[in-house]
C-alpha cells in the first residue's frame, strides 16, 4: 500500500488566496465543486507520482515572476484564410480583435458571459474534468474550472464551412492566465478548433470536450516559439458512438509545458487519435501526459508523440491505454520517440498499458536516439551539406507525428514551422 | 580525372589496415573496372573516397581533378563530381525519393555557383531519366529506398546519378540484385554517361556487367592492394579460373 498522499495544503491555499472565485451565474455550483475538489487533493507537489519527471513548482506557485513578452514575430495557423477568429491577450477576450461570434451550425458565446442561457454548458461543465480526475488526480484542471475567468462555449449544431480558430496573444510580462473551454457536438456535427500565439505569461487551460455519435472534433494547436512559457493545458474529451476525435500539438520552445489529454472511448466504433511533435533546445522542458480509457467494443485510439531535443532540452511522456472489462476489439497503439541531438538532452517516458479485456491488439512503444549516421553519410553523399542533411532526417523523425492532422494545409502549415525552428536553431 | 597515390587506411575504431598502398588512375570516359575476392577492401576504397565516416588514412592522397578529396567534407566531395553508387543503398524512412534528390541537386548546383534547378523543371528532367530506368511515378514519391526490392534501390542509385550528373562515378556491385533486363537498362545509363567523357570506377565480381559495360581497364585487388591490372581479358580470366592463379603468381 502506498502511503496516504500528503496534501499540498500550504501551497494550495496560497495560490487560492490570489484567486478569485466567480460567484455569479450558471456556472457557480460547477466552480465551487471544482474549489472543493481541488482542496481534497492539493496542488500538486514534487513527490507526487504524476509529476516524477517534472517539477510543478513554476506552474503551482502563487506568483507569476516576472518575464519578457515574447516579441511574437509567428502567424496564427491559416492565416488569411477563411476562420472564425477569437482572439484573447493575455486570456483576456479581446473583441475589437475578433470576428463577430456567429457561425452558421455553432452556437458560440464565452464563459464570462453570465448572463446567457446555456443549459447545456451547465450541465457539461467541469463534468468531464470531474471524471477524468480518476484514477489519477489533475489538480490544476480542477483549479481552472473554479477560477478560469473566460473560454469558449461551442455548440455544434451542424458542419460549419470553417473552423474556430483562437489565438492566444501575450502582451502582459507577468499575466496568470485561466481559460476554460466547453465543447459540444451534437450527434452527426462536425468541428475544426485551431489554438495558437504564446497567451500569457503563465497559461492554464481546460478544454472539455463531448463528443456525441458520429460527430467529428478536430484540433490543431501550435505552442509557439515563446522561450519563457509556463503552461499547464488539459484536454478531456467523451467520444460517443462511431465519433473521431483528433487533437495535434506542436510545441516549440518554452520552459515549461505540461499538456494533459484524457480521452474517453464511451461509445462502440469511435476513434480517438492524439499527436504531438515538438522541437526544444537548451532551457526546455515539455511534457506529454495522456490516458485513455476504452470504455466501448471496437474502438481506436492512436498516440504518437515526438520529440526533438538539444542542447539540454528535457521532455516526458506519459502515456497510458487503459482498457476496460468489456472494451473488446481495442485497437490501441502509442508510441514516444525523442531525437536526441546531442548528449546533453534527456527523455524521460513511462508508457503503460492496463488491459481488462481479452480479445484486443494494444502495442506500445518508445524509443531514444540519435540522427542515424548511415542515413546522414547517405544524405552528405549526394551533396546534401551536413546541416540541411540533419535537418532533413530530424523532418523525417517528426513526420509520423505531422501526418496525424488530416488537413493538407495545416499540414503544410505545421512542417513550414518546424522546418522553420530547425533553420533557425542550427548548430 | 581521378588519381589515387599510394592510398592507405585503416579503421578509426581499431588498429586494423585495409588498404595498403592503392594506386590507381581513371582517365576521363574510360571505365575501370576493379574484381577481388570477397574482403579485399573494394568497398572500403569507395567509402574513403566518398569520405564516410570512421576510416583513418595514415598515407597517400586521392585527387579529382586538382580537387584534394580527402580533406574536404563528403558533400564538397559530391559537389565536387564524385559519385558512389552504394553496394548497400540506404533506407530513409520519412524523407521522401524526390525532395531527397531535388536538396541534392540544389545543394549541389549552390556549392558549385550554379543556379538552381526549378520545382517544374526538375520535375521534368527527372521523369525523363526515371522513365528510361522504369522507375515509376510512385517510387519517386515513397521515402529514400524503404520498402524497395534489392534490383529497385540498385536503379534508384543509377537515377541519382544520372541526375547529379558527377564527373567520375564509384558503381559498387551495382549489378547484385539486378535481373537481366535492369542490368541492361542500368548499363545503357551508365555508358550513355561515359559517353559525355565522365569517368567510371566499376566494383563488381562478374564478368556480366562487363558485357555491357565495357571496361578500358581491369583491376585485381587482394588484401587491400592492387595486385594485377590488365585490359578486359583479365576479368574473363578471373570469370575462367577465378582468383587463385593470380594470386599465386603475384605470391
Ligand atoms: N567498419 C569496419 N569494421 C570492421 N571491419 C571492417 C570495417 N570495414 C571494413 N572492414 C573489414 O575490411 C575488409 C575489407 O572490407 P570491404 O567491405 O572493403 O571488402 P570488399 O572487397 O568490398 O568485399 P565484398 O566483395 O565482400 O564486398 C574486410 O575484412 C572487412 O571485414
Ligand atoms: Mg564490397
Amino acid at each position: 500500500m502506498a502511503a496516504p498522499k500528503q496534501i499540498n495544503t500550504t501551497e494550495t491555499e496560497a495560490r487560492i488566496d490570489t484567486l478569485t472565485l466567480p460567484q455569479d451565474g450558471w456556472s457557480a455550483g460547477s466552480r465551487a465543486d471544482a474549489l472543493a475538489r481541488l482542496r481534497a487533493m492539493g496542488l500538486p507537489g514534487r513527490r507526487d507520482e504524476y509529476w516524477k519527471f517534472t517539477r510543478p513548482d513554476a506552474l503551482v506557485q502563487a506568483d507569476v515572476p516576472a518575464t519578457e513578452v515574447f516579441a511574437n514575430d509567428e502567424a496564427p495557423l491559416m492565416d488569411g484564410q477563411p476562420c472564425l477568429r477569437v482572439v484573447f491577450v493575455d486570456g483576456v477576450f479581446d473583441a475589437d480583435a475578433s470576428d463577430d461570434l456567429a457561425l452558421e451550425g455553432i452556437e458560440i458565446s464565452r464563459l464570462a458571459d453570465t448572463s446567457a442561457d446555456i443549459h447545456w454548458a451547465q450541465s457539461l461543465h467541469g463534468t468531464l474534468e470531474t471524471a477524468g480526475q480518476t484514477p489519477v488526480a489533475r489538480p490544476l484542471a480542477a483549479l481552472t474550472t473554479a477560477f478560469a475567468t473566460d473560454g469558449l462555449l461551442i455548440r455544434v449544431t451542424g458542419q460549419p464551412d470553417k473552423p474556430v480558430n483562437v489565438i492566444y496573444n501575450r502582451s502582459s510580462d507577468s499575466a496568470d492566465a485561466m481559460l476554460h473551454h466547453v465543447i459540444k457536438l451534437e450527434q452527426g456535427t462536425k468541428l475544426t478548433l485551431l489554438e495558437s500565439g504564446p497567451a500569457a505569461a503563465r497559461l492554464n487551460t481546460v478544454m472539455e470536450v463531448d463528443v456525441a455519435d458520429t460527430a467529428a472534433f478536430h484540433h490543431v494547436r501550435t505552442q509557439g516559439r515563446d522561450h519563457q512559457r509556463l503552461a499547464a493545458t488539459h484536454v478531456f474529451a467523451r467520444l460517443g458512438e462511431e465519433s473521431i476525435f483528433k487533437s495535434f500539438t506542436m510545441t516549440a520552445n518554452g520552459k515549461m509545458t505540461r499538456n494533459e489529454c484524457v480521452l474517453d472511448l464511451k461509445g462502440d466504433d469511435a476513434v480517438a487519435h492524439v499527436a504531438g511533435a515538438c522541437v526544444g533546445d537548451g532551457d526546455f522542458h515539455h511534457d506529454d501526459t495522456v490516458f485513455v480509457t476504452h470504455d466501448a467494443v471496437n474502438c481506436e485510439s492512436r498516440q504518437v508523440f515526438k520529440k526533438v531535443l538539444r542542447n539540454g532540452a528535457t521532455g516526458v511522456f506519459q502515456g497510458k491505454i487503459l482498457v476496460k472489462a468489456g472494451a473488446q476489439k481495442t485497437d490501441g497503439y502509442q508510441i514516444s520517440q525523442s531525437l536526441l541531438l546531442d548528449g546533453d538532452s534527456q527523455f524521460l517516458a513511462k508508457p503503460e498499458l492496463e488491459i481488462y479485456a481479452d480479445d484486443v491488439a494494444c502495442s506500445h512503444g518508445s524509443t531514444s536516439g540519435a540522427i542515424d549516421d548511415e542515413a546522414l553519410f547517405y544524405l552528405r553523399s549526394r551533396g546534401v551539406p551536413v546541416e540541411l542533411a540533419t535537418n532533413l532526417l530530424t523532418l523525417a523523425f517528426l513526420a509520423e507525428a505531422v501526418q496525424e492532422i488530416e488537413d493538407e494545409d495545416l499540414r503544410a502549415d505545421i512542417e513550414t514551422r518546424m522546418s522553420g525552428w530547425l533553420e533557425r536553431h542550427r548548430t | 580525372m581521378l588519381k589515387i597515390n599510394n592510398l592507405h587506411v585503416q579503421l578509426e575504431e581499431e588498429e586494423k589496415q585495409i588498404l595498403k598502398g592503392v594506386n590507381l588512375e581513371v582517365e576521363p570516359g574510360k571505365v575501370h573496372a576493379i574484381m577481388g575476392p570477397n574482403g579485399s577492401g573494394k568497398s572500403t576504397l569507395s567509402y574513403v573516397l566518398a569520405g564516410r565516416p570512421g576510416y583513418q588514412v595514415t598515407e597517400g592522397t586521392a585527387h579529382l581533378g586538382d580537387v584534394d578529396l580527402l580533406n574536404i567534407e563528403p558533400e564538397e566531395r559530391a559537389a565536387a563530381g564524385l559519385f558512389l553508387a552504394f553496394q548497400y543503398p540506404v533506407e530513409i524512412p520519412g524523407v521522401g525519393n524526390m525532395t531527397f534528390l531535388r536538396t541534392a541537386v540544389n545543394a549541389q548546383r549552390k556549392a558549385r555557383g550554379e543556379e538552381e534547378m526549378s520545382a517544374a523543371e526538375f520535375l521534368k528532367v527527372i521523369r525523363a531519366k526515371a522513365k528510361t530506368l522504369k522507375i515509376d511515378a510512385d517510387m519517386l514519391k515513397r521515402p529514400v529506398n524503404v520498402g524497395f526490392s534489392g534490383g529497385e534501390k540498385k536503379r534508384n542509385e543509377i537515377l541519382q546519378m544520372a541526375m547529379l550528373e558527377p564527373k567520375m562515378c564509384i558503381l559498387d556491385e551495382t549489378d547484385s540484385g539486378l535481373d537481366v533486363d535492369a542490368m541492361k537498362l542500368v548499363s545503357e545509363g551508365v555508358n550513355a554517361l561515359r559517353d559525355q567523357g565522365r569517368g567510371f570506377l566499376v566494383i563488381t565480381h562478374y564478368q556480366r556487367l562487363l558485357d555491357h559495360i565495357k571496361p578500358d581497364v581491369v583491376h585485381i585487388m587482394s588484401d587491400g592492394r592492387i595486385i594485377k591490372t590488365g585490359g578486359p581479358e583479365l576479368a574473363l580470366e578471373v570469370e575462367h579460373n577465378g582468383y587463385a592463379d593470380i594470386l599465386s603468381e603475384v605470391a
